[in-house]
Protein backbone atom coordinates (compact mmCIF):
# COMPACT_ATOMS: atom_id res chain seq x y z
CA UNK A 1 0.00 0.00 0.00
CA UNK A 2 2.66 2.31 0.91
CA UNK A 3 4.20 3.38 -2.76
CA UNK A 4 0.57 2.53 -4.70
CA UNK A 5 0.02 6.11 -6.34
CA UNK A 6 -3.00 7.06 -5.75
CA UNK A 7 -2.35 9.65 -8.70
CA UNK A 8 -3.43 6.22 -10.93
CA UNK A 9 -6.73 7.41 -9.76
CA UNK A 10 -6.28 10.75 -10.28
CA UNK A 11 -5.05 10.15 -14.06
CA UNK A 12 -8.08 7.79 -14.56
CA UNK A 13 -10.69 10.62 -12.82
CA UNK A 14 -12.95 11.18 -15.46
CA UNK A 15 -13.50 7.12 -15.72
CA UNK A 16 -13.65 6.60 -12.06
CA UNK A 17 -16.25 9.18 -11.34
CA UNK A 18 -18.70 7.71 -14.39
CA UNK A 19 -17.95 4.43 -12.94
CA UNK A 20 -19.26 5.43 -9.41
CA UNK A 21 -21.95 6.94 -10.88
CA UNK A 22 -22.63 3.16 -12.79
CA UNK A 23 -22.30 1.40 -9.27
CA UNK A 24 -24.83 4.11 -7.43
CA UNK A 25 -27.29 2.95 -10.12
CA UNK A 26 -26.52 -0.93 -9.96
CA UNK A 27 -26.93 -0.40 -6.03
CA UNK A 28 -24.61 -3.14 -5.12
CA UNK A 29 -20.93 -4.35 -5.06
CA UNK A 30 -20.32 -5.26 -8.58
CA UNK A 31 -16.99 -4.57 -9.24
CA UNK A 32 -17.13 -4.81 -13.11
CA UNK A 33 -17.82 -2.42 -15.86
CA UNK A 34 -19.36 -1.65 -18.56
CA UNK A 35 -19.46 1.07 -19.99
CA UNK A 36 -15.42 1.21 -20.71
CA UNK A 37 -12.30 -1.82 -21.16
CA UNK A 38 -9.74 0.44 -20.56
CA UNK A 39 -9.96 1.77 -16.83
CA UNK A 40 -6.16 1.52 -14.98
CA UNK A 41 -7.83 0.44 -11.42
CA UNK A 42 -10.75 -1.80 -11.26
CA UNK A 43 -12.89 -0.19 -8.43
CA UNK A 44 -14.44 3.13 -7.90
CA UNK A 45 -12.62 5.55 -5.33
CA UNK A 46 -14.53 5.18 -1.96
CA UNK A 47 -13.22 7.87 0.64
CA UNK A 48 -14.30 5.56 3.80
CA UNK A 49 -12.19 2.61 2.44
CA UNK A 50 -9.44 4.36 1.52
CA UNK A 51 -9.08 5.91 5.14
CA UNK A 52 -9.81 2.22 6.18
CA UNK A 53 -7.28 0.75 4.45
CA UNK A 54 -4.75 3.81 5.22
CA UNK A 55 -5.52 3.58 8.75
CA UNK A 56 -4.76 -0.34 8.52
CA UNK A 57 -1.70 0.12 7.05
CA UNK A 58 -0.48 2.56 9.91
CA UNK A 59 -1.55 -0.40 12.44
CA UNK A 60 -0.11 -3.17 11.10
CA UNK A 61 3.39 -1.66 9.97
CA UNK A 62 3.80 0.98 12.32
CA UNK A 63 1.47 1.02 15.69
CA UNK A 64 1.45 -2.59 16.61
CA UNK A 65 5.39 -3.28 15.23
CA UNK A 66 6.46 -0.84 17.86
CA UNK A 67 4.77 -1.22 20.78
CA UNK A 68 6.87 0.50 22.66
CA UNK A 69 7.68 4.00 21.12
CA UNK A 70 3.52 4.28 21.14
CA UNK A 71 3.27 3.47 24.57
CA UNK A 72 5.44 6.49 24.90
CA UNK A 73 3.74 8.39 23.21
CA UNK A 74 0.13 7.81 25.07
CA UNK A 75 1.64 9.75 28.28
CA UNK A 76 2.39 12.83 26.55
CA UNK A 77 4.31 14.52 23.58
CA UNK A 78 7.62 16.47 23.69
CA UNK A 79 8.15 17.50 20.04
CA UNK A 80 11.53 19.01 19.54
CA UNK A 81 9.93 20.68 16.20
CA UNK A 82 7.77 23.43 15.69
CA UNK A 83 6.66 23.30 11.99
CA UNK A 84 4.77 25.33 9.51
CA UNK A 85 4.38 23.72 6.60
CA UNK A 86 1.87 24.79 3.18
CA UNK A 87 -1.22 23.01 3.18
CA UNK A 88 -0.50 21.42 -0.09
CA UNK A 89 -0.69 18.31 -0.43
CA UNK A 90 2.68 17.26 -1.98
CA UNK A 91 4.89 18.88 1.06
CA UNK A 92 3.98 17.05 4.58
CA UNK A 93 6.93 17.52 6.38
CA UNK A 94 6.08 13.89 7.45
CA UNK A 95 7.56 12.94 4.21
CA UNK A 96 9.45 15.00 2.94
CA UNK A 97 11.71 15.21 6.05
CA UNK A 98 10.74 11.72 7.53
CA UNK A 99 9.10 13.04 10.86
CA UNK A 100 7.68 10.52 12.90
CA UNK A 101 4.95 10.23 15.41
CA UNK A 102 5.90 12.32 18.33
CA UNK A 103 8.95 14.29 16.83
CA UNK A 104 7.50 17.59 15.49
CA UNK A 105 4.31 19.71 16.33
CA UNK A 106 2.56 20.68 12.77
CA UNK A 107 0.93 24.14 11.61
CA UNK A 108 -0.37 23.69 7.95
CA UNK A 109 -2.06 26.42 6.39
CA UNK A 110 -1.95 28.39 3.11
CA UNK A 111 1.38 29.35 1.98
CA UNK A 112 2.81 28.33 5.30
CA UNK A 113 2.68 31.59 6.73
CA UNK A 114 3.21 32.98 10.14
CA UNK A 115 1.08 36.53 10.94
CA UNK A 116 2.40 39.27 13.10
CA UNK A 117 0.79 38.52 16.83
CA UNK A 118 -2.64 39.72 16.49
CA UNK A 119 -5.45 38.24 19.16
CA UNK A 120 -8.36 39.52 16.80
CA UNK A 121 -7.58 38.56 13.03
CA UNK A 122 -5.03 35.19 13.67
CA UNK A 123 -5.94 33.32 16.69
CA UNK A 124 -5.57 30.12 15.28
CA UNK A 125 -1.61 30.92 14.74
CA UNK A 126 -1.09 32.23 17.71
CA UNK A 127 -2.54 29.07 19.84
CA UNK A 128 -0.13 27.41 17.90
CA UNK A 129 2.42 28.78 18.87
CA UNK A 130 1.46 29.69 22.34
CA UNK A 131 0.85 26.11 22.96
CA UNK A 132 4.20 24.64 21.33
CA UNK A 133 6.69 27.57 22.54
CA UNK A 134 4.89 28.37 25.76
CA UNK A 135 3.76 25.09 26.87
CA UNK A 136 5.38 22.40 25.25
CA UNK A 137 8.38 24.33 24.65
CA UNK A 138 10.19 23.06 21.27
CA UNK A 139 13.31 23.75 20.39
CA UNK A 140 13.83 24.54 16.95
CA UNK A 141 10.62 26.41 14.87
CA UNK A 142 10.71 25.59 11.22
CA UNK A 143 8.90 27.17 8.52
CA UNK A 144 9.31 25.59 5.22
CA UNK A 145 8.12 27.33 1.69
CA UNK A 146 7.82 25.31 -1.20
CA UNK A 147 8.04 25.21 -5.24
CA UNK A 148 4.69 26.21 -7.33
CA UNK A 149 3.00 27.38 -4.04
CA UNK A 150 -0.32 28.28 -5.36
CA UNK A 151 -0.82 30.82 -2.02
CA UNK A 152 2.33 32.47 -2.88
CA UNK A 153 0.96 32.83 -6.93
CA UNK A 154 -2.14 34.39 -5.41
CA UNK A 155 0.03 37.12 -3.43
CA UNK A 156 1.71 37.66 -6.67
CA UNK A 157 -0.95 37.80 -8.57
CA UNK A 158 -3.17 40.66 -6.19
CA UNK A 159 -3.26 43.88 -8.09
CA UNK A 160 -2.20 46.94 -6.89
CA UNK A 161 -4.95 48.43 -7.11
CA UNK A 162 -6.27 46.26 -3.69
CA UNK A 163 -8.76 44.31 -6.14
CA UNK A 164 -9.90 41.26 -5.04
CA UNK A 165 -11.20 37.97 -6.54
CA UNK A 166 -10.56 35.20 -4.29
CA UNK A 167 -12.39 35.94 -1.27
CA UNK A 168 -10.47 34.23 1.91
CA UNK A 169 -7.43 33.33 0.25
CA UNK A 170 -6.44 37.11 -1.04
CA UNK A 171 -7.22 38.11 2.40
CA UNK A 172 -4.93 35.91 4.17
CA UNK A 173 -1.91 35.76 1.58
CA UNK A 174 -1.96 39.70 2.14
CA UNK A 175 0.39 38.86 5.34
CA UNK A 176 3.03 38.29 2.67
CA UNK A 177 2.40 41.99 1.24
CA UNK A 178 6.37 43.32 3.00
CA UNK A 179 7.91 40.41 1.18
CA UNK A 180 6.31 40.48 -2.12
CA UNK A 181 6.94 44.50 -2.15
CA UNK A 182 10.69 43.53 -1.16
CA UNK A 183 10.83 40.72 -4.09
CA UNK A 184 9.72 43.40 -6.44
CA UNK A 185 12.22 45.72 -6.06
CA UNK A 186 15.35 43.69 -6.22
CA UNK A 187 13.58 41.64 -8.80
CA UNK A 188 10.88 43.09 -10.52
CA UNK A 189 12.40 42.75 -13.81
CA UNK A 190 12.91 38.92 -13.61
CA UNK A 191 10.01 36.95 -15.50
CA UNK A 192 6.65 36.08 -12.94
CA UNK A 193 8.21 32.64 -12.26
CA UNK A 194 11.15 33.37 -11.09
CA UNK A 195 9.53 36.26 -8.93
CA UNK A 196 7.12 33.43 -7.49
CA UNK A 197 10.49 31.85 -6.49
CA UNK A 198 12.30 34.46 -4.46
CA UNK A 199 8.59 35.40 -3.07
CA UNK A 200 8.25 31.53 -2.09
CA UNK A 201 11.63 32.14 0.28
CA UNK A 202 11.05 35.82 1.31
CA UNK A 203 7.79 34.64 2.77
CA UNK A 204 9.57 32.17 4.79
CA UNK A 205 12.00 35.08 6.21
CA UNK A 206 9.17 37.37 7.00
CA UNK A 207 7.60 34.62 8.71
CA UNK A 208 10.53 33.84 10.61
CA UNK A 209 10.46 37.47 11.74
CA UNK A 210 6.65 37.62 12.55
CA UNK A 211 7.50 34.55 15.02
CA UNK A 212 9.68 37.03 16.79
CA UNK A 213 6.28 39.11 17.69
CA UNK A 214 5.40 36.44 19.77
CA UNK A 215 6.52 37.15 23.49
CA UNK A 216 6.93 33.13 23.88
CA UNK A 217 8.82 33.18 21.25
CA UNK A 218 10.87 36.02 22.42
CA UNK A 219 11.38 34.17 25.54
CA UNK A 220 12.37 31.17 24.14
CA UNK A 221 15.03 32.86 22.04
CA UNK A 222 16.31 34.95 24.99
CA UNK A 223 16.41 32.32 27.53
CA UNK A 224 16.23 28.73 26.30
CA UNK A 225 18.19 29.06 22.77
CA UNK A 226 15.02 28.08 20.66
CA UNK A 227 16.03 28.15 17.31
CA UNK A 228 14.40 29.72 13.89
CA UNK A 229 15.07 28.06 11.19
CA UNK A 230 13.54 28.98 7.20
CA UNK A 231 13.27 26.03 4.64
CA UNK A 232 12.91 25.65 1.03
CA UNK A 233 11.61 22.74 -0.93
CA UNK A 234 11.66 22.66 -4.15
CA UNK A 235 9.72 19.34 -5.71
CA UNK A 236 10.95 19.70 -8.85
CA UNK A 237 14.59 19.58 -8.37
CA UNK A 238 13.91 17.12 -5.37
CA UNK A 239 16.21 19.60 -2.98
CA UNK A 240 15.43 20.79 0.37
CA UNK A 241 17.91 24.45 1.11
CA UNK A 242 18.09 25.18 4.99
CA UNK A 243 18.85 28.20 7.25
CA UNK A 244 18.93 29.76 10.46
CA UNK A 245 17.80 33.22 11.22
CA UNK A 246 19.35 35.12 14.37
CA UNK A 247 18.22 38.20 15.68
CA UNK A 248 20.82 40.02 18.11
CA UNK A 249 19.86 42.66 19.93
CA UNK A 250 23.27 45.17 20.74
CA UNK A 251 23.17 46.51 24.41
CA UNK A 252 21.85 50.23 24.08
CA UNK A 253 24.49 53.17 23.51
CA UNK A 254 23.67 56.09 25.44
CA UNK A 255 24.25 59.59 22.96
CA UNK B 1 15.40 47.04 23.46
CA UNK B 2 18.81 48.85 22.31
CA UNK B 3 19.48 48.55 18.42
CA UNK B 4 19.08 45.51 16.85
CA UNK B 5 20.22 43.56 13.56
CA UNK B 6 19.17 40.93 11.69
CA UNK B 7 21.86 38.20 10.96
CA UNK B 8 20.85 35.40 8.41
CA UNK B 9 23.33 32.39 8.00
CA UNK B 10 23.38 30.25 4.73
CA UNK B 11 23.52 27.07 5.87
CA UNK B 12 22.56 25.39 2.71
CA UNK B 13 22.53 21.56 4.04
CA UNK B 14 26.43 22.20 4.75
CA UNK B 15 27.12 20.64 8.42
CA UNK B 16 31.00 22.02 8.36
CA UNK B 17 30.00 25.44 8.09
CA UNK B 18 26.79 25.48 10.25
CA UNK B 19 29.23 23.92 13.17
CA UNK B 20 31.63 26.64 12.77
CA UNK B 21 28.84 29.18 13.56
CA UNK B 22 27.63 27.22 16.17
CA UNK B 23 30.57 27.11 18.29
CA UNK B 24 31.63 30.68 17.95
CA UNK B 25 28.36 31.48 19.16
CA UNK B 26 28.78 29.46 22.31
CA UNK B 27 32.50 30.58 23.19
CA UNK B 28 31.33 34.31 22.99
CA UNK B 29 28.56 34.02 25.48
CA UNK B 30 30.43 31.42 27.47
CA UNK B 31 33.09 34.21 28.17
CA UNK B 32 31.30 36.53 29.11
CA UNK B 33 29.07 34.62 31.85
CA UNK B 34 32.68 33.73 33.15
CA UNK B 35 33.93 37.20 33.16
CA UNK B 36 30.12 38.20 34.87
CA UNK B 37 30.57 35.77 37.42
CA UNK B 38 34.73 36.14 38.44
CA UNK B 39 33.96 40.02 38.52
CA UNK B 40 30.64 39.31 40.86
CA UNK B 41 33.07 37.02 43.39
CA UNK B 42 35.97 39.78 43.27
CA UNK B 43 33.48 42.03 45.01
CA UNK B 44 31.72 39.46 47.04
CA UNK B 45 34.04 36.87 48.32
CA UNK B 46 31.60 35.57 50.71
CA UNK B 47 29.89 33.87 47.75
CA UNK B 48 32.83 31.69 46.97
CA UNK B 49 31.49 28.37 48.45
CA UNK B 50 27.81 28.81 46.86
CA UNK B 51 29.14 29.36 43.63
CA UNK B 52 31.60 26.37 43.87
CA UNK B 53 28.55 24.25 44.56
CA UNK B 54 26.57 25.51 41.63
CA UNK B 55 29.39 24.98 39.31
CA UNK B 56 29.98 21.53 39.77
CA UNK B 57 26.32 21.00 39.25
CA UNK B 58 26.31 22.79 36.42
CA UNK B 59 29.23 20.74 35.25
CA UNK B 60 27.61 17.60 35.67
CA UNK B 61 24.31 18.36 34.54
CA UNK B 62 26.53 20.00 31.12
CA UNK B 63 28.28 16.62 30.85
CA UNK B 64 24.68 14.99 31.23
CA UNK B 65 23.67 16.97 28.18
CA UNK B 66 26.50 16.62 26.04
CA UNK B 67 26.42 13.34 25.90
CA UNK B 68 22.99 13.41 24.33
CA UNK B 69 23.02 16.29 22.16
CA UNK B 70 20.38 17.24 19.60
CA UNK B 71 21.35 18.52 16.62
CA UNK B 72 17.91 19.95 14.68
CA UNK B 73 20.45 20.74 11.41
CA UNK B 74 21.43 17.14 11.15
CA UNK B 75 18.34 15.82 12.17
CA UNK B 76 16.61 17.66 9.19
CA UNK B 77 19.41 16.78 6.12
CA UNK B 78 19.32 13.36 7.57
CA UNK B 79 15.14 12.94 7.06
CA UNK B 80 15.35 14.38 3.68
CA UNK B 81 18.17 12.27 2.49
CA UNK B 82 16.52 9.06 3.42
CA UNK B 83 12.90 11.02 1.50
CA UNK B 84 14.73 11.66 -1.30
CA UNK B 85 16.82 7.85 -1.32
CA UNK B 86 13.57 6.39 -0.56
CA UNK B 87 11.12 8.05 -1.92
CA UNK B 88 11.41 10.67 -4.38
CA UNK B 89 14.01 9.57 -6.48
CA UNK B 90 12.42 5.62 -6.71
CA UNK B 91 9.56 6.56 -7.54
CA UNK B 92 10.11 9.59 -10.72
CA UNK B 93 6.56 8.73 -12.40
CA UNK B 94 4.81 9.74 -9.28
CA UNK B 95 7.06 12.46 -8.53
CA UNK B 96 6.81 13.77 -12.30
CA UNK B 97 3.31 14.00 -12.06
CA UNK B 98 2.98 16.25 -9.00
CA UNK B 99 5.31 18.20 -9.97
CA UNK B 100 3.24 19.39 -12.46
CA UNK B 101 0.17 19.52 -10.30
CA UNK B 102 -1.88 18.25 -7.21
CA UNK B 103 -5.01 17.20 -7.52
CA UNK B 104 -6.03 15.65 -4.02
CA UNK B 105 -9.36 14.00 -3.48
CA UNK B 106 -9.51 14.68 0.40
CA UNK B 107 -9.40 17.98 2.47
CA UNK B 108 -8.49 16.79 6.07
CA UNK B 109 -8.28 19.06 9.15
CA UNK B 110 -6.28 17.65 12.28
CA UNK B 111 -4.66 18.37 15.03
CA UNK B 112 -1.39 20.08 15.47
CA UNK B 113 -0.36 17.42 17.83
CA UNK B 114 2.77 15.58 17.40
CA UNK B 115 1.18 12.04 17.51
CA UNK B 116 -1.22 12.71 14.73
CA UNK B 117 -0.13 13.21 11.29
CA UNK B 118 -2.71 12.00 8.74
CA UNK B 119 0.35 10.74 6.59
CA UNK B 120 1.08 8.09 9.37
CA UNK B 121 -1.99 7.17 10.77
CA UNK B 122 -3.72 7.04 7.56
CA UNK B 123 -0.42 6.47 5.30
CA UNK B 124 -1.48 9.70 3.01
CA UNK B 125 0.88 10.00 0.42
CA UNK B 126 1.98 13.13 -1.26
CA UNK B 127 -0.79 14.36 -3.52
CA UNK B 128 -3.56 13.13 -1.74
CA UNK B 129 -4.60 15.28 1.23
CA UNK B 130 -4.74 18.79 1.19
CA UNK B 131 -4.23 19.07 4.84
CA UNK B 132 -4.81 21.90 7.67
CA UNK B 133 -3.68 21.33 11.01
CA UNK B 134 -4.44 23.83 13.96
CA UNK B 135 -5.26 23.63 17.59
CA UNK B 136 -7.84 20.69 18.51
CA UNK B 137 -8.82 20.44 14.49
CA UNK B 138 -11.17 23.09 14.55
CA UNK B 139 -13.34 24.66 11.96
CA UNK B 140 -14.26 28.37 12.97
CA UNK B 141 -17.88 29.10 11.07
CA UNK B 142 -18.11 31.36 8.36
CA UNK B 143 -17.09 34.75 8.87
CA UNK B 144 -17.10 37.91 6.59
CA UNK B 145 -15.15 40.02 8.92
CA UNK B 146 -11.97 37.40 8.00
CA UNK B 147 -11.51 36.91 11.45
CA UNK B 148 -10.60 33.28 10.36
CA UNK B 149 -9.61 33.91 7.35
CA UNK B 150 -6.32 31.05 7.40
CA UNK B 151 -9.43 28.57 7.75
CA UNK B 152 -11.47 29.95 5.03
CA UNK B 153 -8.40 30.36 2.73
CA UNK B 154 -7.38 27.09 3.37
CA UNK B 155 -11.40 25.37 2.68
CA UNK B 156 -11.73 28.28 -0.57
CA UNK B 157 -8.83 27.22 -2.19
CA UNK B 158 -9.27 23.24 -1.80
CA UNK B 159 -12.97 23.20 -2.50
CA UNK B 160 -13.23 25.98 -5.94
CA UNK B 161 -9.30 25.46 -6.59
CA UNK B 162 -8.75 22.24 -6.22
CA UNK B 163 -12.18 21.19 -6.38
CA UNK B 164 -11.72 18.21 -3.73
CA UNK B 165 -14.44 15.54 -2.92
CA UNK B 166 -14.21 14.91 0.68
CA UNK B 167 -13.42 16.96 3.38
CA UNK B 168 -12.59 14.81 6.56
CA UNK B 169 -12.23 16.58 9.95
CA UNK B 170 -9.86 14.12 12.51
CA UNK B 171 -10.30 14.57 16.54
CA UNK B 172 -8.02 12.33 18.52
CA UNK B 173 -7.60 11.16 21.97
CA UNK B 174 -5.65 12.84 24.93
CA UNK B 175 -6.48 16.27 22.84
CA UNK B 176 -4.67 19.23 25.09
CA UNK B 177 -7.11 21.72 23.05
CA UNK B 178 -10.22 19.78 24.20
CA UNK B 179 -8.84 19.60 27.53
CA UNK B 180 -8.34 23.26 27.69
CA UNK B 181 -11.60 23.79 26.42
CA UNK B 182 -13.62 21.71 29.06
CA UNK B 183 -10.98 23.64 31.70
CA UNK B 184 -12.30 27.28 30.58
CA UNK B 185 -14.09 27.97 34.45
CA UNK B 186 -17.76 28.54 34.28
CA UNK B 187 -17.45 32.09 34.61
CA UNK B 188 -15.28 32.10 31.46
CA UNK B 189 -12.72 33.53 32.53
CA UNK B 190 -9.21 32.78 30.69
CA UNK B 191 -5.44 32.57 31.39
CA UNK B 192 -4.04 32.27 28.30
CA UNK B 193 -3.52 34.70 25.25
CA UNK B 194 -4.86 32.51 22.50
CA UNK B 195 -5.54 29.26 23.50
CA UNK B 196 -9.01 29.37 25.04
CA UNK B 197 -10.39 31.76 23.07
CA UNK B 198 -9.65 29.64 19.91
CA UNK B 199 -10.97 26.32 21.13
CA UNK B 200 -13.67 28.36 22.61
CA UNK B 201 -14.73 27.87 18.68
CA UNK B 202 -16.22 24.60 19.68
CA UNK B 203 -17.67 25.93 23.06
CA UNK B 204 -21.48 24.35 21.81
CA UNK B 205 -19.68 20.86 21.87
CA UNK B 206 -18.74 21.50 25.88
CA UNK B 207 -21.77 22.84 26.58
CA UNK B 208 -23.69 19.03 24.89
CA UNK B 209 -21.41 17.19 27.06
CA UNK B 210 -21.40 18.94 30.01
CA UNK B 211 -25.19 18.08 30.08
CA UNK B 212 -25.62 14.48 28.75
CA UNK B 213 -22.65 13.52 29.90
CA UNK B 214 -22.46 15.15 33.68
CA UNK B 215 -22.41 11.81 35.49
CA UNK B 216 -18.72 10.58 33.74
CA UNK B 217 -15.60 11.57 35.04
CA UNK B 218 -13.74 14.75 33.62
CA UNK B 219 -11.31 11.89 31.34
CA UNK B 220 -14.55 10.44 29.50
CA UNK B 221 -16.65 14.03 29.42
CA UNK B 222 -12.88 14.86 27.39
CA UNK B 223 -13.49 11.96 24.98
CA UNK B 224 -16.96 12.62 24.09
CA UNK B 225 -15.80 16.48 23.49
CA UNK B 226 -13.44 15.61 21.05
CA UNK B 227 -16.17 13.62 18.97
CA UNK B 228 -18.74 16.34 19.14
CA UNK B 229 -16.09 18.87 18.64
CA UNK B 230 -16.00 17.02 15.33
CA UNK B 231 -19.27 17.25 14.96
CA UNK B 232 -19.28 20.88 15.82
CA UNK B 233 -16.46 21.99 12.76
CA UNK B 234 -18.47 19.48 10.81
CA UNK B 235 -21.68 21.80 10.88
CA UNK B 236 -19.54 25.08 10.43
CA UNK B 237 -17.84 23.60 7.16
CA UNK B 238 -21.34 23.77 6.36
CA UNK B 239 -21.71 27.68 6.94
CA UNK B 240 -19.47 28.34 4.11
CA UNK B 241 -21.36 28.80 1.20
CA UNK B 242 -19.24 26.92 -1.70
CA UNK B 243 -19.02 23.94 1.36
CA UNK B 244 -23.23 24.28 1.31
CA UNK B 245 -22.90 24.25 -2.48
CA UNK B 246 -20.98 21.75 -3.01
CA UNK B 247 -22.80 19.04 -0.51
CA UNK B 248 -26.24 19.93 -2.23
CA UNK B 249 -24.57 19.19 -5.14
CA UNK B 250 -23.22 16.29 -4.19
CA UNK B 251 -19.56 16.98 -5.60
CA UNK B 252 -18.70 17.03 -1.71
CA UNK B 253 -18.98 14.87 1.02
CA UNK B 254 -18.06 15.56 4.94
CA UNK B 255 -17.15 12.95 7.39
CA UNK B 256 -15.47 13.11 10.95
CA UNK B 257 -13.52 10.79 12.82
CA UNK B 258 -11.49 10.31 16.30
CA UNK B 259 -8.33 8.62 16.20
CA UNK B 260 -7.65 7.04 19.70
CA UNK B 261 -3.83 6.16 20.21
CA UNK B 262 -4.36 4.75 23.65
CA UNK B 263 -6.58 1.90 22.16
CA UNK B 264 -5.00 1.91 18.73
CA UNK B 265 -8.28 2.19 16.85
CA UNK B 266 -10.25 4.88 14.44
CA UNK B 267 -13.71 5.51 14.34
CA UNK B 268 -15.41 7.22 11.25
CA UNK B 269 -18.00 8.89 10.15
CA UNK B 270 -20.45 10.64 7.29
CA UNK B 271 -21.99 13.77 7.80
CA UNK B 272 -25.52 13.47 6.16
CA UNK B 273 -27.06 16.69 5.02
CA UNK B 274 -29.61 17.07 2.28
CA UNK B 275 -32.93 19.02 1.30
CA UNK B 276 -35.92 16.98 0.29
CA UNK B 277 -38.15 17.75 -2.87
CA UNK B 278 -40.18 20.60 -1.85
CA UNK B 279 -44.02 19.93 -1.78
CA UNK B 280 -46.84 22.32 -2.14
CA UNK B 281 -48.85 22.81 1.23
Amino acid sequence: MADQPSNVAAVAGGIKKLLREEEDLQGGEDQTTKTTTEVVDESPFDPIERIKEGFNHFKINEYDKYPEYFEKLKEGQSPKFLVFACSDSRVSPSRILNFKPGEAFMARNIANMVPAFNQVRYSGVGAIIEYSVGVLEVETILVIGHSKCGGIKALLDLPDDGAVSNDFVDDWVKIGLPAKAKVKAEFGDKCLDEQQMHLEKEAVNLSLLNLLSYPYVQEGVARRNLKLMGGYYDFIQGTFELWGFKLEVMPPLTI
Amino acid sequence: MGGGHLRRCMMLCCSSRAGQVKDKMATDSYEEAIAGLKDLLSKKGELGDVAAAKIKNLTAELEATAASNFDPVERVKTGFAQFKTEKFEKNPDLYGELAKGQSPKFMVFACSDSRVCPSHILDFQPGEAFMVRNIANMVPPYDQTKKYSGVGAAIEYAVLHLKVENILVIGHSCCGGIKGLMSIPEDGTTASDFIENWVKICMAAKSKVKNEYKDLEFAEQCKNCEKEAVNVSLGNLLTYPFVRAGVMNRTLSLKGAHYDFVNGSLEIWNLDFGVTASQSA
